[in-house]
């Protein structure tokens, strides 16, 4: 029989509120094996660990059950509490009394009894443990940055700096991202190109780094330190070796189409580089909108082309490549405004979003910095903003806070009256959240220095009236309807993620939040890790950010990336499934259900009355292997284990909690 | 095509054109409306304010006779009547509530009956081509601001269309050859509850509404509500003293310009009843009266 102790945790009040953790202590020491048992305020504390590891020597425990939080939160810990005192670590099981009772169960003595059936069942599961011994696997030291927006170009130049080489994926055909689009950034008013773009040339003369643009990643297979990820490189039709951006082609292209980069406002070729400052500077044909690719007319860029690059055959590429980490920094998409009918959204040219706004104002952008308003090209005198449009409304799906928006409102009524010294801006606002630094001071000066006008109150509507817009609301300060006459309103979209984040999601095995945006594995002590482990997060795929906090976050993504690669090796899962081969039939049922490919059949050779016999068992990969039980969940013959949660295992908890 | 039908009390009072147009459009579109047998009160202006089950037993009543009748769909041409039905047959959906219910009018409901806006049943129900094989005298150059009020369309949950920019109706008109113009008060309150308690208060969101109306080109507006219609129609002389601007515009029950463009008389659709002058805008009619049935 084995030697068992129990630890009974009080997490401060966390528990011992709706528990009592003294009386399950004490109802603990009759179970089978159990041969000491305590109870103690915090046992996840250093006091805790050592009072602990006391009790192992002293009562020469052979394993214990430590009855506390989720075993989430502090499995290692205790694990490596056992290590300390020379016991295997697999020699542990947690239960949980914390989410499971106390938290759930308002009366002291359900979760009491609770508490007490959970812990007799970690206790009958000790019981069965066997030591279990992790082995190691090597690790690729090649990091993939997807998303080349300013957190995946931050990562990806930390990661770089490391010393580890590093693939910088994009979709689009050029790095940036949304902040190439935007005019100026808050609280400093610096130039948003100015401060990306050396960033972007950087990222692209590092040796460390590959940019790959305009690709996508399509699957996602092996396990940390071994990602094998296949990438499909879409045809651009211009032979990138061969081009040297001197522009030719799209000069001389004679199709025009509405720029996406310039939010439609503008114009661009359909062989087009999206911005001047674009890297890699090389274009690339837009095949739904090219004369020739369409109908075999035109070719003028093909005959204008110096250098021979443009390439009407290519075709797409798809390349499988071996990666230890992934960064994922795909960032957001702006709110689809047209969901507020109210605000005539889509509907009247000059209701505009935040990133149209700040095209209207890049000097680069389709109006040369001017802002003019679309409809008709007038200097506005009147604007309106509106904060929180697709933010903090439940009605439209979009309960969170955008957290970027009350700033760059505040900053684009600032550059309107610097552009514009006779006009006027109005702000309407739910609250105002300024609290990054330098952040309110930035605010305030908005509104003592640029005579923003801010009114607290949601717009109710706003409509074309002539040719101004009517926009109607309410003065909540006041308690009074407020009515403006505005030139242009300036809606304050919100942050939506990237419409296929949940696709992607799914191809790297993590998870994310009823929105779309990726979930972090703790979002306290882990906001960069995902619980897949070797994926990390930076930037606003995970939620709303602005720039410093995206660049905060790939920094610490680029750290946590960087330290995986720096190891010679990993330390590979030791619960791992394994096959009773003299129980396995060979049905390869668990080969098709293994999500990670981790297990084949093989053939074996057995004695059988004297003659040799072949015959087919499966084989698990201990290396690809992530723990994940759905073999021996799908195996007829019980063959398939996974060690720590074998069918014993499992059947002793079930039995201990029907047999009290 | 065969509906029941929930007249409500204005197709033979305040909105009488309302009750004779729906009908007579009705007969000339070949659909067979079915008066649900002793019908009562929906309860729509006060009911909901004193006494929730009082508020939706009313309108069960009616739908529990309807069941009875055999009847799946009930156009209901009054817009308070509708979104009164509608309430009550979303609230009987829930089973408590129904017991409740059936305790009080003592009938049995199973929820076969739905309650449908006329405006949806002509708008969603028909093929455009239905309606437009049936115009003999489109309405070429008439210029209608098509005003749904609020109780068609919120709250939301019991919306025909959008609660903030419907089409419904602006499609309908078009198929009449009639030019729907955009405007921005669609779904604006006529102020239709305080049009006795306070008058003024009222007479002043009315005038609102007409005036951007007129303002947005519109020749007329058309409604599918008696409420609305009775505040701007009777109420447009005095809006236009708070306005200080002649306004002149007919309102029509859609059913009525529906009427007008399948060539019926302004006498059998009621446009003669109006108190602002609807009749110049609605020429002679090519087709003589349907029959009665």
């Amino acid at each position: 029989m084995k030697r068992i102790g129990v630890f009974v945790c009080h997490c401060g009040t966390n528990i011992a509120n709706t528990v009592d953790c003294a009386n399950v202590a004490e109802v603990a020491k009759d179970f089978p094996g159990v041969v000491y048992s305590c109870d103690y305020k915090y046992m996840c504390s250093e006091p805790g660990q050592v009072m602990i590891q006391e009790a192992i020597r002293e009562h020469n425990l052979d394993g214990y059950v430590v009855a506390a939080c989720s075993p989430r939160m502090h499995e290692p810990t205790f694990r490596k509490c056992a290590e300390r005192a020379g016991m295997n670590p697999y020699m542990v099981e947690q239960v949980n009394i914390r989410e499971q009772c106390s938290w759930v169960h308002a009366d002291k003595t359900k979760g009491t009894g609770k508490s007490i059936d959970i812990t007799r069942m970690g206790v009958a599961k000790v019981a069965q443990n066997e030591p279990l011994f992790s082995t190691t696997i090597p690790v690729t030291k090649r990091a993939l940055v997807i998303g080349a927006g300013i957190a995946g170009i931050q990562a990806a130049i930390d990661i770089a700096d490391a010393g580890y080489p590093v693939t910088l994926l994009d979709r689009e055909h050029s790095m940036g991202g949304k902040m190439a689009q935007v005019d100026k950034t808050f609280p400093t008013l610096d130039c948003s190109a100015c401060i990306l773009t050396p960033k972007m040339v950087e990222a692209a003369q590092h040796p460390n780094i590959e940019i790959v643009t305009y690709a996508e990643v399509e699957a996602v297979d092996g396990f940390v330190g071994n990602f094998d990820v296949t990438i499909r490189k879409k045809a651009r039709y211009v032979d990138v070796n061969k081009c040297t951006g001197c522009g030719l082609c799209s000069e001389k292209c004679p199709k025009k189409v509405a720029s996406e980069f310039e939010m439609n406002l503008g114009t661009r070729k359909a062989i087009y580089v999206p911005f001047p400052q674009a890297v890699p500077n090389k274009p690339v044909i837009d095949a739904k909108n090219c004369r020739f690719l369409l109908d075999g007319k035109c070719g003028v860029c093909k005959k204008v082309c110096p250098t021979g690059a443009v390439d009407y055959e290519q075709k797409d590429e798809v390349i499988v490549e071996r990666f230890g980490s992934i960064v994922v920094a795909t960032g957001f998409e702006q709110f689809d405004i047209s969901k507020y009918e109210e605000y005539g959204a889509g509907r009247i040219p000059d209701v505009i979003t935040g990133l149209h706004l700040e095209r209207l104002m890049n000097a680069s952008g389709p109006t040369m910095g001017k802002i003019k308003r679309p409809s008709d090209g007038k200097v506005p005198e009147k604007i309106v903003f509106i904060k929180c449009v697709g933010s903090r409304d439940e009605a439209k799906g979009r309960p969170y806070c955008s957290r970027a928006c009350c700033m760059y409102v505040a900053k684009h009524a600032t550059l309107i009256k610097e552009k514009i010294p006779t006009s006027k801006s109005y702000i309407f606002y739910m609250d105002v959240r300024t609290a990054g630094k330098n952040y309110e001071e930035f605010y305030a000066r908005t509104q003592n220095e640029y005579d923003a006008q801010y009114i607290r109150g949601r717009v109710s509507k706003i409509f074309q009236v002539g040719d101004k817009l009517i926009v109607r609301g309410e003065d909540s300060l006041l308690g009074r309807p407020v009515e403006i006459e505005a030139d242009l309103v300036v809606l304050a979209a919100g942050m939506d993620p990237q419409q296929d984040a949940k696709d992607l999601a799914r191809t790297l095995g993590i998870s994310y939040d009823q929105h779309g945006w990726f979930t972090e594995a703790h979002p306290k002590l882990r906001p960069v890790e995902t619980h897949t482990a070797g994926i990390f997060l930076a930037g606003a795929c995970q939620g709303p950010k602005d720039i410093p906090d995206s660049v905060a976050q790939a920094s610490a993504a680029a750290v946590k990336a960087a330290g995986l690669l720096s190891k010679k090796e990993l330390t590979a899962e030791a619960q791992t499934a394994g096959c009773n081969e003299a129980y396995c039939s060979g049905c390869g049922l668990c080969v098709a259900i293994c999500p990670y490919k981790a297990i084949e059949l093989k053939r074996i050779s057995e004695r059988v009355h004297g003659g040799t016999r072949e015959r087919q068992v499966s084989s698990v990969n201990q290396g690809l292997c992530q723990g994940c039980g759905a073999c021996s969940v799908a195996c007829p013959s019980s063959a398939m284990n996974l060690k720590g949660f074998s069918n014993d295992q499992i059947l002793a908890e079930v039995d201990a909690l029907c047999q009290r | 095509m065969r509906y029941g039908l929930y007249p409500g009390c204005s197709a033979s009072g305040t909105g009488i054109e309302y009750g004779m147009s729906t009908k007579a459009v009705a007969r000339r579109l070949g659909i067979e409306l079915v008066e649900i047998p002793d019908w009562n009160c929906c309860g729509a202006s006060s009911a909901h304010n004193r006494d929730h089950l009082l508020s939706i037993a009313l309108p069960a009543r009616n739908l529990a006779l309807a069941e009875q009748a055999g009847l799946t769909d009930i156009a209901i041409p009054c817009a308070a009547c509708y979104q009164r039905m509608k309430a009550s047959e979303r609230a009987v959906a829930d089973a408590a509530e129904r017991r409740d219910v059936a305790e009080v009018i003592e009938m049995d409901i199973k929820g076969t009956a739905k309650a449908r806006s006329l405006l949806e049943v002509f708008a969603n129900d028909l093929e455009p081509e239905t309606i437009q094989k049936s115009v003999v005298k489109p309405l070429k150059g008439l210029k209608v601001a098509c005003y749904y009020g609020c109780l068609l369309v919120k709250p939301a949950e019991l919306a025909i269309d959008s609660p903030e920019n419907p089409m419904m109706m602006d499609r309908l008109i078009a198929n009449l050859g009639a030019t729907p113009v955009d405007w921005a008060y669609k779904t604006e309150c006529c102020g239709g509850s305080l049009a006795i308690t306070r008058a003024h208060a009222a007479v002043g969101m009315t005038a609102q509404v007409l005036k951007y109306a007129k303002l947005a080109g519109a020749d007329c507006i058309a409604t599918p509500c008696p409420l609305c219609t009775s505040n701007l129609d009777m109420r447009q002389k005095e809006a236009e003293k708070v306005l200080g601007m002649e306004l002149g515009l007919p309102i029509y029950y859609f059913t009525e310009l529906m009427g007008a463009a399948f060539g019926l008389p302004a006498e059998e659709l009621g446009i003669n009843r109006h108190f602002t002058e609807a009749t110049a805008l609605i020429k002679k009619p090519v087709a003589p009266a349907p029959a009665e049935r």
